[in-house]
């Protein structure tokens, strides 16, 4: 008996989304805007994603050689820094390439130029930049620098760390990770909250026209959950139909933006995001749909329910 | 308050030996199915064909496929409704709407049909046509009690008619008329 209640209020949900057309288009409209905000707030903490490691791969630290320090103590260095699990890499600029960077730094300024040339030799040392996988490692790396011998002690090749420069550029940067990180979780919720309320609204408007026909069904003696099953079945529907169409939506949509907001976000592009990405995307958009047009459905008949 | 929709203000309301407004949920879906309902209105699924509104009583009374595709047929054809099986409400008339709603009332085989002012929406046609229908229904042993203020619909049934003012017995006759 349960696989065939079962069977009954699947059939009696389609033919009401079926038949109930003109209520069926007005909740697939509103859905398809929740859907729409689903959608946004995950390309939004893509692209925030995005960028974040894109402001981060921008932060490095520069260790600063001595002229005098030999090669083979600053690549010994280098592999040193390569062992520690905080670092992302580690880049070694020898002396030759720092003057030719000087230089092409300067290109526009003569006299610079002509101080380089006047001395005999090249004054700048070789550097390795490093770059951390989390700016919160950089303190650790500064600790490991100071404890090892090439900072202090005889063998000391290192001039400076221009870490205590970026230290507050660092901090920033982190706490501005940090807050967006958390405000985007704050509107995520929010954002969901409220078109889960919407969808809940118009759909409950939906059911309030089903008023009198619930009515009859208990008066007649159906179960609850068989007077409510179709309900679900036809709000969730409602959720299906929205997230098919809002996937298909999201193709031309993110054709059109994607190349045009791409510039602003270091080059990420929403289009590309969204191939890639479509399983999940799909998935999320999909569950997220049916989740909310079963639930706001329950909800709403639950209220007519009551003895 | 037979059907446990509403509460009485004083005093109990039975059912055989039961008192109905002490039920439980599931227990007064049970006792609902076995009383046939017929409201002023017609009270029909809007959405759903005259077939499918019937079935949705047998469906609710926990019924099989079969036997929904036995006794639907059977009980069109007491009403007379056979050939607008598959038509929506919407596209039948008055008299036609409330025959449906009479099958639907008999078609779960119920101990007792209420029907609430079943003709007052109805030309006097139509009137006649569900006055016959109950009497073939009372024939066949259903007990129907039927609220009405149409005089000629107590005076053609001719059976016991019970008087009510002000929400009090006043009068009960066997084999009574329509008296003011």
């Amino acid at each position: 008996m349960i696989w065939i209640n079962f069977k009954r209020i699947l059939h009696s949900g389609f033919v009401n989304f079926w038949r109930n057309g003109v209520v069926s288009i007005s909740a697939v409209l509103v859905m398809i805007i929740t859907l729409f905000i689903i959608s946004g707030v995950l390309f939004t903490s893509a692209l925030l994603d995005h960028t974040l490691i894109s402001l981060q791969q921008k932060v490095d630290v520069n260790i600063n050689m001595l002229t005098t320090a030999p090669e083979q103590d600053i690549l010994k260095l280098k592999e040193d820094l390569e062992k520690l699990p905080e670092i992302e890499n580690v880049e070694y600029v020898s002396r030759d390439t720092a003057l030719e960077n000087y230089r092409e730094r300067h290109k526009d300024d003569e006299k610079i130029l002509a101080a380089l040339d006047e001395l005999n030799e090249n004054p700048l040392g070789a550097a390795l930049n490093v770059r951390a996988k989390d700016p919160s490692y950089y303190e650790n790396i500064q600790n490991f620098l100071n404890e090892n011998q090439a900072v202090s002690g005889q063998g000391a090749i290192i001039e400076n760390i221009n870490f205590a420069q970026k230290k507050e550029a660092i901090e920033k940067l982190r706490k501005i990770i940090d807050a967006g990180k958390q405000f985007g979780l704050i509107i995520t919720i929010v954002f969901v909250i409220l078109s889960i309320l919407i969808t809940l609204n118009t759909i409950r408007l939906a059911i309030f026209i089903s008023k009198e026909e619930i009515r009859l069904m208990t008066l007649v003696g159906a179960e609850q959950s068989y007077i409510s099953g179709p309900f679900v079945v036809t709000g969730a529907l409602y959720g299906i139909v929205s997230a098919i169409l809002v996937l298909i939506m999201l193709y031309p949509i993110t054709f059109w933006i994607g190349p045009r907001i791409s510039p602003i976000f270091f080059d990420m592009n929403v289009f590309g995001y969204y191939l890639s990405n479509f399983g999940q995307m799909f998935l999320i958009i999909f569950f997220a749909g049916i989740f909310i047009g079963a639930i706001s459905s329950f909800l709403a008949i639950n209220r007519y329910l009551r003895k | 308050m037979l059907l446990a929709e509403e509460c009485p203000t004083g005093g109990s309301v039975y059912f055989e030996s039961t008192d109905i407004h002490k039920l439980k949920k599931g227990e007064i879906n049970k006792l609902r199915r076995r009383i046939g309902t017929i409201f002023q209105d017609f009270r029909l699924l809007p959405y759903k064909t005259v077939f499918e509104n019937i079935a949705f009583a047998m469906e609710a009374a926990g019924r099989t496929d079969e036997e929904i595709a036995g006794d639907v047929p059977y009980v069109l054809e007491l009403v007379d409704l056979t050939h607008k099986a598959y038509n929506f409400p919407r596209e039948l008339s008055g008299g036609e709407k409330q025959r449906v709603a009479i099958a639907r009332a008999i078609v779960n085989r119920p101990d007792v049909i209420v029907a609430d002012e079943p003709t007052g929406n109805l030309d006097p046609i139509n009137t006649f046509d569900i006055v016959q229908i109950f009497k073939k229904i009372n024939d066949l042993g259903t007990t129907v009690i039927l609220t009405t203020h149409n005089k000629g619909v107590v005076e053609e049934i001719g059976r016991r008619v019970v008087t009510m003012e002000d929400g009090k017995i006043v009068r009960d006759d066997p084999g009574g008329k329509y008296v003011l």
